[in-house]
């Protein structure tokens, strides 16, 4: 039990993502300061928002935008403060600049070209004439005729 | 011993997996009905060699045989059976033990229950079905041998991971993988139709149920995965949008746009070249999915064995498999022509838009998910896609697909109008707009999520109603010839109408937990209490516990509601010492209306705890709804039609099998 109580302080206990002492005391702020925080990435995570996280660098991390904000920062201006000493991989929704644009256009884009083709094909179908019952092939009649006789 | 036993088992199954490949597509080809017919056997002793091999396996668990070199890294003499058991697939090896031990199943599941199928194409299916079969033997045996022994065999194992031993997440693997492997014998059916150069009606009929298991598997399998996320990961989210979450869903919406449109091909022999194309892509994205989840090149919070050299050969097959497939498709697929002439307005077309929106919104999934390689390799930017990218870009998919569903639901085959078909939806459309916009006036200030989904989902829900209403001509005819009317429905139907009510019951789930949640943090001391929403919760005490293999710091906690006690919950911090790993596991009141969620955090520094208190609006129709569209899915499988079909090879075969469903 001595050995198992030694083992248990060795490990590095996780806190959990927001911690109540990071709580700002203006609701209003601390809404903003958890929208902003589920956008931003915590860096030493693999795919989780700051906001989620339960790691130290996320929540000073979440200390800092809350300081921006209490500061007066507007939403992007504190994102921006971020993206700055941090780099875009920080931002969960990436901007839409240079290649981006390729990401948030490949939606609509791939929509409108499946559409077009599917009105195409809806056209002819219309269109279409209906072709005759396909004839039995030579394996087919064979085996019909043998269930037939069964 | 019984691990060698295993490991030869293994190999046996996967020269049996060669043979089956090569001889019946040989037999098939040229009209050798024996070599054809090797194929039944051969499925059969593959399945049950494979089935030796994992009960090896689960044998060297079950017994903590520490001279294999798995158990010990992925086992512990003190931890529960059950834990024992669920622990062979707990890792890499192991799982892709299960995940051939279900493909020689399914391929089996062909052989046995296939007596009607032409034999040619039968053959030809079970030969591609092998060929999947061989890939990954080899991948086990040469890359991930789970058999491995150990020179020197430790007092004791290492333990599985924490997170691991959980009753959910310890039966996600299994039904993922039915679902993943399954799409596999719609693959190797369509594979089969492309080199026999023919799709019709019968083809459709016979790939449609593999698919739709496959389809109702995963849908349980995700469903247990995001359940088991929202009561073990502490703060109760439900989905993330991870790489390896999207792995299972892109799948999922590439199924459930094939099962549409097999009926299109079934009922109306059109869409043909489609639906073989959808079949390649939907075990297409399986395998993608295995790569991506084993190979690690996508950073993900499911870290899972990952290894460059696994990843090289995972790409390979998928490779393999999908440029072979596609290129036969690209050969062939001139040579579906379609029959079946149908108008604008017609349940084709609302078919045909359904699986639009399906397939394209599986693409923003796939294209978001790698997009941060891409930009990395090509365009030298180091970016993440997340979350929030993913709500933006794939809801309006959702909205519309549901918008759609229940006309296209009620459309007539063929030919349609319009106006007919709306005539007793008007009714439903006005009342969930009602209830739309009742729901907007009750809350105050907050987004559009919650009235469009509760729209939405009264929507679908009433609209799936509506369908049954009229096939059974309630109002038209009397209440008891209605009545029998319902009754004598089509599975099929039935199955229909409950899958279609699930999704809306699910988007209802989703979209008022995501706009009403209510959370509080604070810290709090033993006899503390505080106001959450209508509740007032008591820190009554916090207990040290011992459990069988791990410590637990537990809470007590008593919700109480007008002064009346509704809950009480003991939200523990648990410390693993073999593994060396703390876990949260929060207390959950749940009901139909709310889940009381709470989670305890660690001792502060001026006394107390750090607690977390959240109230989670209908949390539970999530899985309910997941659950019904599951529900739907085994109604339609035990449609009359393929019992029906397999019911008539009884007739004709002499060995009498038991058919299929």
């Amino acid at each position: 039990m001595k050995r198992l109580v030694l083992i248990l302080m060795l490990l590095a206990s996780p806190v959990l993502a927001v911690q109540p002492d990071e709580v700002l005391d203006d609701p209003a702020l601390e809404e903003r300061a958890r929208d902003i925080s589920a956008e931003l990435r915590c860096l030493v995570c693999r795919n989780e928002s700051i906001d989620e996280s339960n790691a130290e660098l996320a929540r000073d991390l979440r200390l800092l935008v809350r300081e921006r904000l209490v500061a007066g920062d507007s939403n992007a201006e504190v994102i921006d403060y971020v993206v700055d000493r941090y780099g875009e991989y920080v931002l969960l929704n990436p901007r839409a600049t240079g290649a981006n644009i390729l990401l948030y256009a490949a939606g609509p884009a791939m929509l409108l070209v499946a559409l077009g083709i599917g009105g195409v094909y809806l056209r002819r179908r219309r269109q279409a004439t209906e072709s005759p019952a396909e004839a039995l092939s030579e394996d087919e009649r064979t085996r019909l005729e043998e269930i037939m006789k069964s | 011993m019984v691990a060698e036993l295993g490991h030869f088992a293994l190999i046996v199954a996967a020269l049996i997996a060669v043979v089956q490949a090569v001889v019946p597509m040989i037999g098939a080809h040229k009209r050798w009905y024996g070599w054809m017919e090797l194929a039944v056997p051969a499925a059969s002793a593959q399945f049950f060699l494979t089935l030796i091999s994992f009960g090896a396996l689960t044998w060297a668990f079950v017994t903590s045989d520490f001279s294999v070199q798995l158990v010990v890294t992925n086992s512990h003499s003190a931890k529960p059976m059950l834990y024992k058991i669920t622990g062979v697939w707990g890792n890499h090896e192991g799982s892709m033990l299960l995940w051939v031990l279900i493909l020689a199943l399914f391929g089996a599941m062909a052989a046995w229950f296939g007596g009607n199928l032409p034999p040619q194409l039968k053959a030809r299916a079970l030969s591609v079905q092998a060929l999947i079969a061989v890939a990954f033997f080899a991948f086990i045996i040469f890359t991930s041998n789970p058999f491995l022994r150990t020179a020197m065999p430790p007092m004791d194992g290492q333990d599985l991971n924490p997170l691991l031993q959980d009753p959910g997440l310890a039966f996600h693997p299994p039904f993922l993988y039915l679902g993943y492997v399954g799409l596999s014998m719609s693959f190797s059916f369509a594979v089969a139709a492309l080199i026999e150069g023919r799709v019709d009606a019968a083809w459709a009929r016979w790939v449609r149920p593999w698919t739709l298991a496959a389809w109702v598997f995963l849908t349980i399998g995700i469903a247990l995965g995001s359940w088991w996320a929202y009561y073990e990961l502490g703060w109760g989210g439900f989905w993330f949008w991870d790489p390896v979450e999207n792995a299972s869903f892109m799948p999922w919406l590439i199924a459930a746009a094939l099962l549409h449109s097999a009926i299109v091909v079934e009922k109306r022999e059109s869409l043909k070249s489609w639906t073989i194309l959808l079949a390649i892509l939907a075990f297409g994205f399986s395998l993608i999915g295995a790569f991506i989840v084993r190979s690690g090149i996508i950073t993900s919070v499911h870290a899972f064995a990952n290894d460059p050299t696994r990843g090289v050969y995972l790409l390979g097959i998928t490779a393999f498999f999908m440029g072979g497939a596609l290129t036969l498709f690209a050969a062939r697929a001139g040579a579906m022509e379609a029959k079946g002439v149908f108008s604008t307005v017609s349940r084709e077309s609302a078919l045909v838009l359904n699986n639009i929106l399906l397939s394209v919104s599986a693409l923003v999934v796939f294209f978001g998910t790698i997009w941060p390689l891409v930009a990395e390799m090509a365009f030298d930017r180091k970016l993440s896609v997340g979350a929030p990218f993913f709500n933006m870009a794939f809801t309006p998919f959702m909205v519309a697909l549901a918008m759609v569903l229940p006309i296209g639901a009620m459309m007539p085959w063929k030919r349609g109008r319009f106006d007919r078909v709306m005539r007793p939806l008007w009714g439903v459309m006005a009342l969930s707009v009602a209830l739309g916009a009742l729901v907007w006036t009750l809350q105050t200030g907050k987004s559009a999520l919650a009235p469009v989904g509760v729209a939405l989902a009264a929507w679908l829900v009433l609209g799936a109603g509506a369908d049954l209403w009229q096939r059974a001509r309630a109002g038209h005819v009397p209440a008891r010839e209605s009545l029998r009317r319902l009754v004598r429905l089509p599975r099929a139907d039935w199955g229909k109408s409950i899958a279609h009510a699930g999704l809306g019951i699910t988007m209802f789930g989703v979209a008022t937990l995501m706009a009403w949640e209510v959370e509080d943090i604070r810290v709090a001391r033993e006899g503390d209490t505080f106001e959450v929403g209508n509740y007032a919760i008591t820190f009554d005490r916090v207990e040290e516990v011992q459990g069988p293999n791990y410590l637990s710091t537990m809470g007590f906690f008593t919700a109480r509601r007008d002064g009346e006690a509704v809950a009480t919950l003991t939200p523990e911090k648990r410390i693993y010492p073999v593994a060396g790993m703390p876990t949260t596991e929060a207390a959950i009141h749940q009901s139909l209306a709310r889940d009381l969620y709470v989670v305890i955090g660690d001792p502060q520094d001026g006394g107390g705890y750090a607690v977390r208190t959240y109230i989670k609006p209908f949390a539970n129709w999530i899985w309910l709804g997941s659950i019904i569209m599951a529900i739907g899915g085994f109604f339609s499988l035990s449609d009359r039609r393929y019992r029906v079909a397999a019911g008539a090879r009884k007739a004709t075969s002499a060995n009498g099998a038991v058919p299929a469903e």
